[in-house]
């Protein structure tokens, strides 16, 4: 299936609340049970859906029991869903703004320019610092998960380049996000990186602010 | 540079004890590699075996501290000229490898991109 046929499934507004109900629990895979009770559907129809979805790549399946029994009595396991780790992109007109962010970093690499990049991401940040932290945060593309005094990022909008050039992504990704909250009293951002997650981390540091 | 060689003792105890690592380089008397200058005096080495590349890119880039040393490795260092400055080659277990060996391995980088005998962590090549 192709990136258009594939994302084309989310056009139905229940799928879609599907795709969401288990894009928003993260890295926890969710049963049907909960995606149902989440939409107000039957199982019947989630279940229907969410494998929609499995087979389109846009989730993927796992099986576990959830009662935290196990041997004989235990009953089946239950299926269970989560974000797929694949990317899907479709451009009207065809743009490769990926081959050309591969490019450009390589290029920044090779010329030692990192320090330059982070300038350029601090100021970026800086010019949207201000009162409405978690949208400016959701705008960019992360998805911030609020922890009290800590904010952590569900997702890298970089993920790709991250991983072909980690030092010089993650520092252009704190530099951005340090700019953010340059008019934010008491926040600070630092490099904490996790499985599946953005590499950076924001925290408060005293009681000041937000 | 004096910020670094303070953040290099941690990174070496991190590399250490970091799950897959083998081996480093280290100079006569000492416990890190900075007074080593095998390829001149302005050119610092670091060499190390590890029991696989994902071991070696989890202590890399997986490790907070050690990203953030990565992160800032332009306030230290310049690799203008040098053509490739980092090289991965896999050898046989219960080997050490010699600056011969790496010099050789970033010249093979160098002159025909990444390889089976010769790679980067970007583009990593399975054991033979």
């Amino acid at each position: 299936m192709d990136d258009l046929e594939s994302l084309s499934l989310l056009t139905d507004p229940v799928r879609r609340s599907a795709y969401q109900a288990v894009a928003a629990a993260g890295a926890e895979p969710v049963g049907r049970d909960e995606v149902a009770a989440a939409l107000g559907v039957g199982r019947t129809l989630a279940a229907f859906h969410l494998d929609k979805l499995v087979d389109a790549g846009l989730l993927e399946a796992s099986y576990a029991r959830r009662s935290g029994r196990s041997g004989p009595g235990a009953g089946r396991p239950a299926k269970l869903y989560r974000r797929s780790g694949v990317e899907r992109a479709v451009s009207v007109p065809p743009r490769a703004y990926r081959s050309a962010a591969e490019l450009l970093a390589e290029a920044v690499e090779r010329a030692g320019a990192d320090e330059t990049l982070y300038e350029v991401a601090r100021a970026h940040g800086r010019s949207a610092s201000g009162a409405d932290l978690v949208g400016e945060i959701v705008a960019r593309g992360y998805e911030p998960v609020v922890e009290g005094d800590t904010i952590r990022l569900r997702n890298c909008p970089f993920h790709v380049l991250a991983e072909g050039f980690p030092p010089l992504v993650c520092g252009m990704n704190l530099a951005l996000l340090s700019g953010l909250l340059e008019e934010v009293p008491g926040w600070q951002a630092r490099l904490a990186p996790a499985p599946g997650q953005c590499c950076v981390v924001l925290s408060k540091n005293n009681s000041d602010g937000l | 540079m004096a910020g670094f060689v303070k953040e290099l003792e941690v990174i070496n105890a991190l590399a250490d004890a970091a799950p897959g690592f083998v081996w480093r380089l280290v100079g006569e008397g000492s416990d890190d590699a900075t007074a080593l200058r095998p390829f001149g005096p302005d050119l610092m080495v670091n060499m190390s075996v590890w029991e696989s590349v994902e071991a070696l890119r989890d202590f890399t880039y997986r490790d907070a501290d050690h990203l953030e040393q990565l992160r800032r490795r332009r306030e230290w260092f310049s690799h203008t000229g040098l053509g490739s400055h980092l090289v991965l080659w896999w050898i046989p277990a219960g080997t050490i490898p010699t600056l011969q060996e790496a010099r050789e391995r970033l010249a093979l980088l160098d002159a025909n991109g990444p390889g089976p005998d010769a790679f980067t962590l970007r583009t990593p090549y399975d054991s033979p």
